[in-house]
């Protein structure tokens, strides 16, 4: 039975006989010798990360100007921080997209370019106090002209993270990057093997108070970050540490084309092997992390599993679904997660890092809770209309105008003989035929892509879908494609003018 | 070498490129093309020495034809090599080294643009047509 203190350990960092592997490292060493015998061998194990955590942001106190405002809106370079606290005080956060640039530029982009060393605009407002008169200012400020910039993440460093995959037939973008059609690709998130909870699930070691590495520098863990899901092994970290000593190395900022901006932080924790237990949590490979891939084109919380997945499958560069070979990309970068490792490992071995056992551990068989909804979810068949005048695709077009002429109905569903769909004939259809003096059957003018909706799918979804199309109506169907009904951008509009 | 072949809306639905093809008698390889009510884009292989002949032809008819021979741009100071890009390109042109390295053989690139899209750190462009 192997039992050490942090006392004997930092000793040991101390005096330089300290003995700091990686936790990929680790996998050899506890895989030889047994965690026993690596318990008694290894005196700290390094963890790194370095992925998109879009929970991100940094605290800024700017300092009082002359004469003083009280900010109660505040933009650095066009992006919205939050002041809803004391005058000066604002929190940038990294998925806050500009006003001006949109989703080129946003948080995270402010936070790199002050770690850079470049000045950012600052314009704020203010309707003015007795104590703090001012109304408006416009200034320019650099890190260095701010009196704290503190960075302070919600919630870092998942344990591990689903990965993401498309059963849809359109690429779609999302903050998992861009999913191609029909399974075309996977995307996952996460160091695996290298981490930080992966590392410790059961949080022997990791809690309030650990001294981490935080995007070049030393940080802290704040406590469980939001959304910790212990129980099923999402567990997150809220972490904190000192902007103006981090490097662009390791926080970066992102965009993901349709999704928005995002902060790529640079996160390693050290694990000291204080028993025999925690030699074997350490231990744990790619081969020992499973997660879940989820078809994200299903647009819901509840996105269906696809099957479970290692990190090992994940990162061989394909995975089998439904018998297809998949590519698989990482959206992390595990070449730098291994550098900060690394970074880690050297700053302990030369005594410039300490490590620390936390003041409060954090909660374990949690599981974070789905939103309470007090306004029920509307769905298609609540608002669709059920009288829909239909047309053959054998009729004229004269008959297809005459029954938009009379019936004030903009699109007509075109059927086909046994009633299944066809294609849709709208009246700006029946204006380019007459305007190519083509009075043929409506089959030869209809469109025949129809994008449609089915009864049970949500509003908001489809909503999205006409917009997305540039169409002002939908026929509904059931699974042997007939029309049951019509959903149109007037009756969305109706259902949430009525909320409003 | 590649080609884009712009085509407006006035001419969308001519068979350009058949005639073109039929007429010179020069093959072209399409990897993609988009089309929509506005305009329409493909990208295709030609043999550099027939490029005249079917570019001449293809502008006789309408179209706008442009030489596509820069191929993906990697900016190695923006990418923190994490590998984004491997699974979208349809050639294969990004893996990742033995040592989690990004490695680029931009000779498989057809320019199709995806990876650009995909990039989460503006590290990949493409200089002439996107």
């Amino acid at each position: 039975m192997v039992k050490k203190t942090i006392h004997e350990i930092n000793g040991k960092i101390r005096d330089g006989s300290v003995n700091v592997v990686t936790a990929e490292e680790m996998v050899h060493i506890v895989g030889e010798l047994g965690a026993e015998e690596a318990a008694k061998e290894v005196d700290v194990v390094t963890t790194g990360t370095f992925g998109a955590m879009c929970s991100s942001g940094v605290w800024l106190n700017f300092g009082h100007s002359e004469p003083p405002i009280k900010m109660q809106k505040v933009f650095l370079n066009d992006v919205e921080a939050y002041t809803g606290v004391a005058a000066v005080d604002a929190f940038i956060g990294a998925t806050q997209i500009s006003e001006t640039l949109g989703m080129d530029y946003g948080g995270a982009h402010v936070i790199e370019d002050l770690i850079r060393g470049k000045s950012v605009h600052l314009h704020a407002m203010s309707h003015g106090t007795d104590c703090y008169p001012r109304k408006v200012l416009d200034t320019t400020l650099s890190l260095d002209d701010m009196n704290q910039a503190i960075m302070m993440n919600p919630r870092n460093a998942y344990q591990k993270y689903n990965a993401a995959t498309n059963s849809t037939r359109s690429t779609i973008h999302t903050y998992m990057g861009s999913l191609l059609p029909s399974f075309g690709n996977v995307t996952y998130s996460g160091a695996g093997v290298l981490s930080p909870l992966s590392n410790d699930p059961d949080y022997m070691t990791i809690g309030t108070g650990t001294r981490i590495f935080l995007g070049g520098a030393q940080g802290y863990i704040v406590g469980e970050g939001t959304q910790h899901s212990s129980g099923g092994g999402f567990g997150t970290l809220m972490v904190q540490g000192d902007l103006k000593k981090m490097s662009t190395d390791y926080i970066r900022a992102a965009n993901f084309t349709g999704y928005g901006t995002s902060l790529y932080v640079g996160m390693g924790v050290p694990i000291p092997i204080l028993n025999e237990q925690i030699a074997q949590a350490t231990a744990v490979s790619d081969a020992g992390v499973t997660t879940k891939i989820l078809d994200y084109g299903i647009p819901s919380r509840d996105r269906p599993a696809m099957r479970d997945v290692t990190y090992e499958e994940l990162r061989s560069g394909f995975v089998d679904i439904n018998g297809k070979e998949v590519p698989t990309s990482s959206l992390s970068s595990f070449k730098k997660s291994r550098i900060i490792a690394n970074e880690l490992k050297d700053w302990i071995a030369k005594g410039e890092f300490f490590v620390s056992m936390p003041v409060e551990r954090l909660p374990k068989d949690i599981s974070a809770k789905p939103m309470k909804q007090t306004e029920g979810i509307a769905i298609v068949s609540d608002i669709m209309a059920v009288n829909v005048v239909t047309i053959n695709k054998d009729a004229s077009v004269y008959d297809a105008a005459k029954i938009i002429q009379d019936t004030s109905f903009n699109h007509l569903p075109v059927l086909n003989d046994d009633k299944t769909l066809a294609g849709i004939i709208t009246a700006w259809d029946i204006a380019k035929a007459v305007s190519l003096n083509k009075f043929d059957l409506v089959e030869d003018i209809m469109t025949r892509k129809v994008i449609t909706s089915n009864a049970d799918e949500q509003v908001a979804v489809v909503a999205r879908r006409l917009d997305l199309n540039e169409v002002s109506a939908m026929p509904v169907i059931n699974k042997d494609r007939h029309v049951i009904g019509m959903i149109t951008s007037d009756d969305i509009s109706k259902l949430y003018a009525r909320r409003s | 070498m590649k080609i884009k072949i712009n085509i407006s809306s006035e001419i969308l639905t001519k068979p350009i490129m058949a005639e073109a093809i039929l007429e010179t008698g020069v093959l072209l390889n399409i990897s993609q093309a988009h089309f929509d009510r506005s305009h329409g884009e493909v990208v295709a292989d030609v043999d550099s020495d027939k490029f005249d002949l079917m570019c001449k032809s293809l502008t006789n008819r309408g179209a706008v034809v442009i030489k596509l021979d820069v191929p993906i741009k990697w900016d190695e100071t923006e990418c923190v090599e994490c590998s984004a890009c491997v699974s979208v390109c349809p050639t294969k042109v990004f893996s990742l080294a033995e040592d989690f390295s990004l490695v680029v053989d931009d000779k498989k690139c057809i320019q199709c643009g995806t990876c650009v899209d995909m990039c989460p750190h503006n590290a990949l462009s493409l200089g002439n047509n996107k």
